[in-house]
């Protein structure tokens, strides 16, 4: 007889334990899907998906796929953003260098039209690809909300920092540093 | 088309006149002593106000012709219906309780909802697209029918307090029980004083800044309260005693404020004069009047129509209203104003439901609560209209 | 002592206020419940044990009789509603005016109250982490206190015997006995099955019970609200749920967002049609409105579907599934997707055209050209041999320190530098067109260039959702409906007879609308010999 009772009350506690237990798993589920849900851009640690896109003015396409083992950075940008023109030079001028050592910049333009771009282009004179994301699909895909934004991808394919806003050269260059390839 | 309108109208006045009437021979059941369930007077009073039903149901649907729209798609013509609602309400309470007294409270608040309702502006208006479907009528008249057959709880419990407050000494509960009477006399003096400046057509035009921009503003009673800033245009009007507060910022705002100020002094000078007539506290004027009904009986309508009223609540106003949103906003429920209100008064009266059921709050409690659920849905009829408005602003 | 032992042989789980069986208060517990040894017999939950109330000794038990408490549970309630009314005094965050800024607006529009509110984070209140706490502890509670009442309710009402302890009879709220020996139990036993009781017997005791459904009423609504809760909590899970916003702009062909790049949509036309000023029936609102009431909002669209791979950004290959209107009210739906007429903007410019004539006189003419805005070309051949190259293209022209600069990429203000080549010449003329602009670069252009014609179009915007939790929410919704109607519109009444030496006694319970039980008993008795019960509780107000 007692021993059935401590029993019972065993079996009581294990089952109040558990239920609350799953019901508290559930409250903290929610607690954190709900702040994570204001966040934009892929999170850091996590790998972009792919894309295609045309190199501006040709009808050759690049895909983020091409350059694995690479480290690559991708620049959102448009020309109606005045600080996105401010960091072209800095990429510029740092591009060529990065580029001898397995890195990539990819800059995604997010203009409609053409003409647009290639006046921007012809007065800047840049040497990295600049792709065409027209329909700002990529955009999309990716959640980039403010421009500029950029993510700087490690050779092992993930997401090593990204930047909401405008970069200066020394942390374009800390950020391009931290994806070079080491061999 | 014209004439279907008017012919609407003239149904509206005549159902007001009737439950008029029919509230005049529930006041004769007063005097009845005679032990039987029902009286004479008591028969002819309920015949009366089916009759004003009736005439008012006459009223909805030729405007609903008219429309081309069930009319219940701007503030006049919700407030209407809802009226009509409590009348109908308290038809079916009738029938299951058999108290004349009921409806020497229920009637009057029905005609002051009805009077209220047509300060507002009462043409026909068009449905914008959201508006433009059937999930209208269904949200829209369920609710009302559910918050009709809640305030028949308020109506009992007004009842229970005048009845039951000890009345020999000043309380708490006298207080609060004069507070909610003088509430009804600022209804009172809102609707005679509204109607008094309208039928003179008074006008008095200002312009002000609303949000940088100088703006015109025509008020329809004397300006108390002017607008900020505000520079009256209109000769020979009064001019403002005061400046409305400078927060008070929408182009309405000031206007709002000083039909308020009207409201609150008509309803002191009513009030006041209850009382220098009656020379003692209203509450305790009326407790002899209300001293045949039963306590218990009372408290029970008061719980029953609780009880039936909140599933017709919850389905018109929280799941139809969710169905609709559904289809007209894409998403089931958004935090709007009027929707919080609506999940306000559905949590007060599960607590309502809850206290009663599980701690026992019976009686003056839950008296008082009625009382509380029921500003609670006159505040979501109209504050939440006038003054905060969301996507709901329109009804 | 664990378990209690009543006198009719019953043995009770401990906390027990009446015995399951027989009804006999157990002595020791009278305090529980609200009971009071002096007063009626409290019948909530019928006397049964609440087991919350009787194990308190790990914390994990000290949480659960937290939640189980109905005061707890009432005063959660209270909070929410009050913090509901609190986050209504000022709009949310979302309902702001697009683009304004909240830190600075609430204080700009609503002063010192403004700034506090959106201080304290009321501006975000119904998707802040304790408002969200709040409504999850309401659900925790709405679990644990259903299933500590519902299990020993459950077990009382079936155990329940006909043959009642005297005390439990005598302390009924509606009681009476009949001292006669003329008792017709047969009619009794009729009169109370023609009003759909059901009648059962034990050594001559009667019990009359109908509508027990009822008494589940509040659980099954319990349960349905669960359903509900945890419906709104699967829209976290990212498959189930998709919340999307598109513009598309009239001829355009675009991907539909949250697709994950397999439909596209082309918006073929926007309609926008306002109601007839001159209609009699609304002549006056729409003359109070002060401006046009809008009657329909449409969008003509065709959907694809993408038929090869999906490479974002890739062009596609596009398949016709649909041609389908959205209006408002009445969304578009193809495979689990719903696209909402939610917003528009009209007149955003397509194409303009343009004329060169010489300065100073408009009549002369060298010729037009027309520049489509979603793809111009850089150079212009006209007549006569004139060439206009289009050296800048502004799409939403604005002046940034005295530089043309854009704001978007959508021609909303359309400017433009042309340099324009006269026949033979190699310099050329450069001015600067616009909106209402129109700018001689040099201040000694011979020619000018000038807006003759412009194409507009309209754009919409559309919302795309999917909503697999929807199923869930409903289900909810319809087993709470359920579950209050059950509990409300039935009530759960119970009649004992006892047969005593000199007579009867009856007594009678029912879990609301007494007036309505004491009139059944009436109807019930009437003929039978059985005295009228009295109701020994009088509210004192």
């Amino acid at each position: 007889m007692k021993e059935t009772t401590i029993e019972k009350k065993k079996k009581r506690l294990v089952f109040r334990s558990i239920l609350l237990a799953v019901m508290v798993g559930l409250v903290v589920f929610a607690l954190i899907s709900n702040h994570n849900e204001d966040k934009n851009v892929v999170a850091k640690g996590e790998e972009p998906p792919d894309f295609q896109l045309k190199k501006f003015g040709t009808e050759e396409t690049v895909s983020l796929s091409d350059y694995e083992g690479q480290g690559v950075m991708i620049n959102f940008w448009a020309t109606y953003c005045e600080p996105c023109k401010d960091e072209m030079p800095y990429m510029e001028e740092l591009y060529d260098d990065y580029k001898e050592q397995g890195v990539e910049i990819l800059a995604v333009n997010l203009d409609s039209t053409n003409l647009v771009v290639e006046r921007f282009l012809s007065e800047y004179g840049l040497s990295f690809p600049i792709l065409h994301d027209k329909d700002g699909q990529v955009m999309d895909e990716y959640d980039v909300g403010q421009l500029p934004s950029t993510l700087f991808i490690n050779p092992e394919g993930e997401v090593e920092e990204e930047v909401v806003g405008p970069l200066t050269l020394d942390k374009l260059e800390g950020y391009l540093d931290e994806i070079t390839p080491k061999s | 088309m014209g004439d279907l309108s008017s012919l609407s109208s003239s149904l509206l006045y005549a159902a007001f006149f009737i439950y008029l009437t029919a509230t005049f021979f529930f006041a004769g059941t007063i005097r009845d002593n005679s032990r039987k369930k029902t009286s004479l007077a008591g028969n002819i009073a309920i015949t009366v106000t089916i009759i004003g039903f009736l005439t008012q149901l006459g009223y909805f649907f030729t405007r609903w012709a008219a429309a081309g729209h069930a009319p219940v798609s701007n503030l006049f013509e919700f407030t209407t219906f809802f009226g009509m609602m409590l009348v109908f309400a308290f038809i079916v309470m009738y029938f299951i309780y058999k108290i004349n007294v009921l409806g020497l409270i229920a009637l009057p608040i029905a005609l002051l909802i009805i009077a209220f309702a047509s300060m507002f502006p009462r043409e026909i208006s068009p449905l914008v697209p959201s508006l433009q479907s059937h999930w209208l009528y269904i949200h829209v008249t369920t609710a009302a029918l559910g918050q009709a057959i809640l305030s028949i709880s308020f109506v009992a419990g007004l009842i229970f307090l005048i009845r039951q407050i000890d009345q020999t000494k000043k309380t708490k509960q006298t207080f609060w029980l004069e507070f909610v009477i003088f509430m009804v006399a600022t209804t009172l003096a809102f609707i005679i004083i509204s109607s008094t400046f309208s039928a003179f057509n008074y006008e008095a035009a200002f312009e002000a800044p609303v949000e940088g921009q100088p703006t015109e503003m025509t008020y329809e009673m004397p300006a108390v309260a002017g607008p900020y800033d505000g520079e009256l245009l209109t000769e020979d009007a009064m001019t403002p005693l005061i400046q409305a507060p400078e927060w008070m910022r929408g182009v309405d705002a000031a206007i709002k404020f000083n039909t308020l100020i009207w409201s609150f002094f008509g309803g002191l000078v009513l009030y006041g004069l209850l009382r220098l007539l009656l020379r003692k506290r209203v509450g305790s004027a009326l407790q002899p009047l209300l001293k045949k009904a039963n306590p218990e009986i009372i408290d029970e309508v008061g719980y029953r129509a609780v009880a039936i009223g909140f599933p017709v609540f919850t389905l018109g106003a929280l799941i139809f209203a969710m169905i609709w949103a559904q289809q007209a906003w894409d998403r089931f429920w958004g935090w709007d104003p009027k929707e919080v209100w609506a999940l306000i008064t559905f949590f007060f009266y599960a607590a309502y439901l809850h206290l009663r059921l599980s701690r026992g709050w019976q009686g003056t409690k839950s008296a008082w609560l009625a009382v509380g659920g029921f500003a609670i849905i006159m505040f979501n009829l109209l504050a939440v209209n006038l003054i905060i408005s969301g996507l709901h602003s329109y009804a | 002592m664990n378990e209690i032992k009543c006198e009719c042989g019953h043995v009770n789980p401990e906390g027990t206020v009446l015995c399951e069986s027989c009804g006999k208060p157990v002595a020791d517990n009278q305090h529980l419940n609200g009971n009071d040894d002096q007063k009626l017999l409290n019948m909530r939950y019928d006397g049964s044990a609440r087991r919350s109330q009787t194990y308190n000794r790990t914390i994990i038990d000290k949480v659960w009789n937290f939640f189980s408490s109905v005061k707890v549970g009432v005063t959660l309630i209270v909070i929410t509603l009050i913090a509901s009314a609190v986050g209504t005094i000022f709009p949310q965050e979302m309902y702001i005016p697009p683009g304004s800024n909240a830190a600075t607006h609430y204080e700009n529009q609503y002063g010192l109250a403004g700034q506090i509110y959106y201080q304290l984070g009321f501006h975000n209140l119904f998707t802040s982490w304790w408002y969200m706490v709040l409504l999850a502890m309401i659900g925790i509670s709405i679990v644990i206190a259903s299933l500590d009442r519902f299990i020993p309710l459950y077990k009382t009402l079936k155990t329940q015997k006909p043959k009642r302890h005297d005390k439990f009879l005598k302390k009924q709220r509606i009681f009476g006995t009949t001292e006669s020996t003329e008792v017709n139990m047969e009619l009794l036993k009729n009169n109370l099955k023609k009003h759909r009781f059901k009648v059962k017997e034990e050594d001559g005791s009667i019990l009359a019970e109908k509508n027990r459904f009822s008494r589940w009423g509040p659980y099954v609504n319990h349960i349905g609200l669960i359903i509900f809760l945890l419906g709104s909590l699967l829209r976290f899970v990212p498959a189930m749920y998709i919340d999307e916003f598109i513009w598309v702009r009239e001829g355009e062909t675009k991907v539909i967002n949250g697709t994950d790049g397999e439909y596209y949509i082309r918006n073929d036309e926007f309609l926008l049609e306002n109601y007839d000023e001159n209609d009699e029936r609304f002549q006056e609102a729409i003359q109070r409105n002060g401006q046009p009431v809008p009657k329909t909002y449409q969008t003509n669209a065709t959907i694809f579907k993408r038929t090869d791979d999906v490479v974002v950004g890739a062009d596609p290959e596009l398949e016709e599934i649909k041609q389908a209107e959205a209006r408002v009210n009445h969304p578009i739906k193809f495979d689990n997707f719903t696209l909402y007429q939610a917003s528009y903007q009209q007149n955003e410019f397509r194409d303009m055209t343009f004329e060169l004539h010489d300065m100073d006189d408009e009549d002369t003419t060298y010729g037009e050209f027309t520049v489509d805005l979603s793809d111009p070309d850089s150079e212009y051949e006209l007549d006569n041999g004139y060439r206009v190259v289009l050296d800048s293209y502004f799409p939403e022209y604005e002046l940034n320190d005295g530089e043309p600069v854009s704001k978007s990429k959508y021609p909303k203000n359309p400017a433009f530098v042309f340099n324009v080549y006269p026949p033979d010449e190699s310099e050329p003329e450069v001015s600067f067109a616009g909106i209402g602009a129109n700018v001689d670069g040099s201040g000694e252009n011979d020619h000018k260039v000038n807006l003759v014609d412009f194409d507009v179009r309209d754009v919409t915007g559309l919302t795309i959702r999917k909503d697999y939790t929807l199923p869930f929410i409903a289900l909810g919704g319809a087993i709470f409906m359920i579950g209050v109607i059950q509990g409300m519109y039935w009530n759960h009444r119970r009649i004992w007879i006892k047969p005593k030496e000199d007579g009867v006694w009856i007594a009678g319970h029912t879990n609301k609308n007494w007036v309505a039980l004491k009139r059944e008993i009436e109807k019930v008795t009437k003929d039978t010999g059985v005295s009228s019960p009295a109701d020994q509780q009088e509210l004192k107000g």
